[in-house]
């Protein structure tokens, strides 16, 4: 990654990304407001209120009307924009489908925390690690830059003809979205060049009146899940490849599905997705400083989910420890699981661990990924269960 | 007459009031309409794919949020400088039920949009279950008539008030059997600026059980008892009303229904007969439905 260090601003996770957004010009903003996602919207309705971006921003009754509202924007032909998280994407749920199955290439930001029971405004990535089968995309932001920088190239992938699928860029609530820190706001008409207009192949017109949204019978309702599954598995290229686009436009790589740190000489590695990865980071550094053959592979793309890319990855390691800000309550969680099936049918027989770490905004820290390598050392002897809740005050149960 | 907007071969039931009266809003509407449907028996009976009986363009995304897909619909055409009419057609389930708080929304937020509302006063697509727009004392699958039961316990939702109570510029009430009433308030609506609401009477074979040649007599009786007064309201005032010039009594009306057969059969619901007769005569009264 290229530091241009002179062109950077300190500013706030949300504004950075509404700056990003502005930059994607949508014709149609629709959202309803909830912590920790308010401070995006907030700074795009005074872009709009400010002439600085000509969207029309609607204020609307509820996240599912947020959502609903851009199922009639892109079926006009228009560039559609929200953001929410935790209960908004859960109260999103029905139109989530909906809009991936209508093929409507919409991009939300997803600002991460927890869902209750009990109710929790802080971080963790249960929202939409529970909303990974509903057909959207979803892209892991490690800092504000790269949620920045995904929001630019979500809208390039979404509205690919090949793709057509909506998108959630995932950035962890409060941590990124209220943190400041130096950012390279996006320069509007480099962003105009790497993201023309939309182009939508067909749009509610009474001069060429066309049906969406019909009803489909066990004829033909497969082949329409077929072609979104087909349409996941062209972004595994297509991901990759705008990402590569965006390194030649803007001179930043973050990988495309995966990134890789000190993964060559690996033997432990850690998976991870989202802000946490940057503590990981931390903690190899100073654990490679004494000589520990620690590495991470950063999951950037987990829908859709990199099977290939995370077979060749991690072919070497001998032991795998996955942290992860969810659990799948009545089965360890999203990300180990997955990888576990990856894996099943290759020849890569790595012991694999997991980590429910960080649930409800509980800090993780260089210290618990310490211990969680330790933990994974000793999992290679077998001494080590597959699945734990990082952390747990069992004092309190 | 010029060709429907809705093209035959739909699958709508023999004796349904629904594609009459979807035809008769699109005529008065024209082409350059775009209609959103929310889920219900217009849209499955319209649109099984890869067929569609719509000549309009027609969008359907789910039971609850018609408004705010036509919200958007509605931006967007703005924001293009095209000036296409909006019109969401959708059934009382979804309009006085499910989809309340999108269309409270549509309402509060000024769209320029028309909702029509087909009131066949159940949820018909998933066999004739009560909604909040069933009658006092109709029977549907989920308010039977029984030895504790006399059929739905409560009135019907007043959703005109409520589409009135957001000061949206146009509300009325019409029936299937009023074609001219039902194109002109078409017509107005459409003239609004803003939001307007046009909840159409429109009986339902399978659900209310009567013979398919006695639908259109069904619905003129519905007015010409009380029960469906034709009102029209525009900026708040009301401001026609359609005369009904000797009423006639419910039970004319309410005996030609399978589902009010059980009033018929017992004494003891003589009373719930006269009750109902006083929602009518209330009506009358209300909106001086009788020089």
């Amino acid at each position: 990654m290229s530091e241009k260090t002179a062109s950077k601003k300190v500013v706030e996770g949300s504004y950075a990304v509404a700056h990003a957004v502005m930059c994607c010009r949508p014709d149609v903003i629709s959202a309803y407001p909830i912590t920790p996602q308010t401070h995006i919207v907030e700074n795009l309705s005074q872009m709009v209120a400010d002439g600085e971006l000509d969207s029309e921003f609607l204020t609307v009754d509820s996240e599912f009307s947020a959502l609903s509202v851009l199922v009639g924007v892109i079926a006009a032909g228009g560039r559609g924009y929200s953001s929410t998280t935790s209960q908004g994407l859960a109260l999103m749920y029905e139109v989530l489908y909906n809009v991936s199955g209508m093929r409507l290439p919409i991009v939300m930001n997803v600002a991460n925390r927890a869902i209750g029971a009990p109710l929790n405004i802080w971080n963790d990535q249960q929202d939409s690690i529970g909303a990974r089968d509903v057909g959207w995309l979803q892209i892991y932001a490690e800092d504000v830059q790269e949620a920045v920088d995904a929001t630019l190239q979500a809208y390039k992938i979404a509205e690919d003809k090949e793709i057509r699928m909506p998108i959630m860029v995932c950035m962890d609530g409060f941590v990124l979205t209220h943190v400041y820190e130096p950012v390279e706001l996006l320069d509007k008409e480099k962003a105009r060049e790497f993201l023309p207009d939309f182009q939508p192949d067909s749009i509610l017109d009474p001069l060429h009146p066309k049906t969406f949204g019909a009803f489909a019978d066990p004829s033909t309702f497969t082949e329409f899940r077929y072609q979104q599954f087909e349409a996941q598995q062209k972004a595994l290229v297509k991901i990759e490849k705008v990402a590569r686009e965006f390194e030649a436009a803007f001179g930043r790589y973050y990988g495309g599905l995966l990134d890789g740190y000190f993964l060559d000489d690996a033997e432990v590695v850690l998976v991870a997705m989202g802000s946490v990865v940057g503590t990981i980071k931390d903690a190899i550094d100073a654990m490679r400083a004494e000589g520990k053959k620690v590495g991470l592979l950063k999951v950037r793309s987990y829908r859709p989910f990199p099977v290939q890319a995370l077979r060749k990855a991690l072919k070497d390691a001998s032991v795998i420890a996955v942290i992860e800000k969810d659990v799948s309550i009545g089965c360890e969680a999203g990300l180990v699981t997955d990888l576990k099936a990856a894996f099943y049918n290759s020849n890569i027989r790595t012991p694999i661990i997991g980590f429910a770490a960080g649930l409800g905004g509980r800090d993780i820290t260089i210290k618990d990924i310490r211990s969680i390598v330790a933990k994974a050392e000793a999992a290679r002897k077998g001494e080590q269960p597959e699945f734990e809740f990082l952390n747990l005050r069992t004092e309190i149960l | 007459m010029e060709k429907s907007l809705l093209a035959p071969g739909h699958r709508a039931c023999a004796g349904c009031a629904m594609p009459t009266t979807i035809r008769l809003v699109l005529d008065a509407a024209g082409p350059n309409t775009i209609v959103v449907s929310p889920t219900g028996c217009l849209e499955v009976t319209t649109t099984p794919f890869p067929e569609s009986a719509w000549c309009v363009p027609w969008v359907h995304s789910l039971f609850e949020n018609a408004s705010a897909v036509a919200s958007g619909v509605e931006v967007m055409l703005k924001r293009q400088g095209k000036d296409t009419n909006v019109v969401i057609i959708g059934g009382d389930g979804s309009t006085f039920d499910i989809g309340m708080g999108c269309n409270s929304g549509m309402f509060e937020r000024g769209h320029k949009v028309l909702y029509v509302c087909y009131d066949n006063e159940a949820y018909m697509n998933t066999g004739v279950q009560r909604s909040g727009s069933t009658p006092f004392c109709a029977q549907t699958t989920t308010t039977p008539p029984g030895s504790q039961s006399q059929g739905n316990p409560r009135p019907k939702k007043d959703m005109p008030a409520i589409a009135l109570a957001h000061r949206i510029p146009y509300v009325a009430t019409a029936s299937v059997a009023y074609p001219v009433d039902l194109r002109r308030k078409v017509k107005k609506a459409l003239q609004a600026n803003g939001p307007s609401y046009i909840q159409v009477n429109a009986p339902c074979i399978t659900g209310w059980t009567f013979d398919a040649g006695t639908m259109i007599e069904l619905a003129r009786l519905a007015v010409e008892t009380g029960l469906w007064p034709l009102t029209e309201y525009e900026n708040g005032e009301l401001t026609g009303v359609k005369k009904v010039r000797r009423p006639k009594p419910v039970q004319e009306y309410l005996k030609l229904q399978g589902r009010y057969k059980h009033l018929f059969k017992k004494t003891e619901c003589a009373d719930n007969l006269g009750r109902i007769q006083a929602l009518a005569d209330a009506n009358i009264a209300r909106y001086k439905l009788v020089d």
